[in-house]
């Protein structure tokens, strides 16, 4: 085991369900401030690629690191678990289908971790809340329950609780693939914030303009493996590889 | 119908429905525990403890509760179990209860999305703080309603009881035909009693239900 040079450093991950290999041998970094996009077809392992990496979906074979941590390392399980929850608490993972928790209200949302896990008092979670609610846009609705809101402001609140735990890295796995086309825009503004920001943020994403127009580097996924990456400019306009030519052919012309 | 020996006998009958009830409640909180655990035991990510959960399940589900009252009352001295009536009733309807109250958490538990427990450990909860915070405050809205059912059939169940001769509804039913010859009007009392009792427990949940939705 040698010793991390990048911020987040992927080393041969290997994924398998079964008989199912699904990730094979990938490896990656992504510096501090870097944004990493995500592109392939349907099951290309792209999800289980980005829940490797805090770990929802263990890999079974290669390493994770994250900020000079090794994110899957071996320990008995009670040592894991408060390893891994402790890993956790730096990355921030947004969903497809938001996740947001429906008896809670968007403070709530946002504040429950951070006072679970960091103590926060009453005060200064109602401040987090409202700092992080207005970075989205939703300081308005900060009382709401999600029941009572749309889907495009579903995800801002899910991003703005991600947010409130202070991630290092964020993760964002289709974030507004669930969403109709109207609101899929106000939460590629979000992200576009974040990314002025300078958060590490990797973003699978099947929005081909908005991978190219805030990803510094873009990697296209096949079959479990990456077929060709590099920056979204060379990527996009001119790939090597005929399975990436392929893919944004057809990806292009569906999305016309 | 002999209305005037109803009314003569009926109360009678209330003490006796007031040992139903003490009864139902007693197996219900029981059963409320095994439950919980059970369906702890199910959901367990040890396979000893899980198995043991589906073995209490298919067991008192898969048996009659009257045989598990007969054992455990008329069975139990030969083990050295002694118990007075009453308690073997609370205690053999209350595992009884307690099988099918584990399906019914169990249930809920899992109907729950498990995008809500990945969310909640994402953001660095344990899988018991997940729990507690995320999944059983979603869960237990889930569980009113079946657990009224669950409720329902136990206060039925307490019926049985008579057979092992606790002084409940049913038994005092028996007894006064015995001296009154006059079946038909004893058996209607005890069962407008247990409607009564059973209608204010569905009352109950219904209202219990109500209130947990409103968020
Ligand atoms: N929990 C699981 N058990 C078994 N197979 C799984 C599991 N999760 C994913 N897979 C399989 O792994 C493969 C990759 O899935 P993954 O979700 O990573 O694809 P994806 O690239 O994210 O696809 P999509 O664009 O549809 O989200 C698929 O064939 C999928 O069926
Ligand atoms: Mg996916």
């Amino acid at each position: 085991m040698t010793e991390q040079t990048h911020f987040v450093e992927i080393r041969h991950a290997q994924k398998s369900f079964g008989t199912l290999e699904v990730l094979k041998d990938i490896s990656l970094n992504v510096e501090r401030g870097q944004i990493v996009g995500i592109i392939g077809s349907s099951g290309s392992g792209k999800s289980t690629l980005l829940r490797a990496i805090n770990d929802l979906d263990p890999l079974t074979g290669g390493e994770i690191w994250l900020d000079g941590v090794q994110v899957n390392k071996t320990l008995p399980h009670r040592q894991y678990e408060k390893h891994i929850n402790e890993v956790r608490q730096h990355v921030g993972m947004v969903f497809q289908h938001f996740n947001l928790f429906p008896h809670m209200t968007a403070r709530e949302n946002v504040t429950m971790a951070p006072k679970m896990l960091k103590g926060l008092s009453q005060a200064d979670a109602d401040r987090l809340a409202e700092e992080q609610l207005d970075k989205v846009g939703m300081l308005e609705r900060i009382d709401y329950y999600p029941s009572q809101l749309s889907g495009g402001q579903k995800q801002r609140v899910a991003i703005a609780r991600a947010l409130a735990m202070k991630p290092k890295l964020m993760l964002f796995d289709e974030a507004t693939s669930a969403l109709d086309p109207e609101l899929v825009e106000e939460v590629n503004l979000v992200m576009k914030k974040l990314a002025e920001e300078h958060m590490t943020m990797i973003i699978v994403t099947h929005e081909m303009d908005f991978a190219a127009s805030v990803c510094d580097r873009v990697l296209f996924m096949d079959k479990g493996v990456v077929v060709e990456e590099g920056p979204p400019s060379v990527l996009f306009k001119n790939p090597t590889q005929d399975r990436t030519r392929e893919f944004l052919r057809k990806h292009i012309e569906g999305a016309s | 119908m002999d209305i005037e020996l109803m009314l003569k006998v009926y109360p009678f009958f209330l003490e006796a429905a007031w040992v139903t009830i003490l009864l139902s409640v007693l197996t219900a909180i029981l059963g409320l525990i095994c439950g919980t655990l059970g369906a702890a035991a199910r959901l367990s990510r040890f396979a000893v403890l899980r198995f043991l959960g589906a073995a209490y399940v298919s067991v008192f589900r898969g048996t009659p509760a009257l045989i598990q009252l007969f054992i455990l009352y008329f069975g139990g001295p030969q083990i050295g179990i002694q118990l007075d009536a009453f308690e073997a009733g609370v205690i053999g309807l209350g595992i009884n209860a307690g099988a099918y109250m584990t399906e019914t958490i169990r249930g809920a538990i899992i109907a729950i999305d498990k995008g809500q427990r990945e969310a909640a450990r994402t953001l660095g909860l344990s899988s018991w703080q997940a729990t507690y915070k995320v999944i059983l405050p979603q869960a237990a809205r889930l569980m009113v309603r079946p657990l009224g059912v669950n409720l329902n059939m136990l206060i039925k169940a307490t019926a049985l009881v008579a057979a092992i001769a606790v002084v409940e509804l049913t038994y005092t039913a028996q007894r006064y035909i015995g001296s009154t010859y006059k079946p038909f009007e004893m058996f209607l009392l005890a069962g407008i009693l247990y409607m009564i009792i059973i209608y204010v427990t569905g009352r109950g949940v219904a209202w219990l239900d109500r209130k947990v939705q409103i968020t």
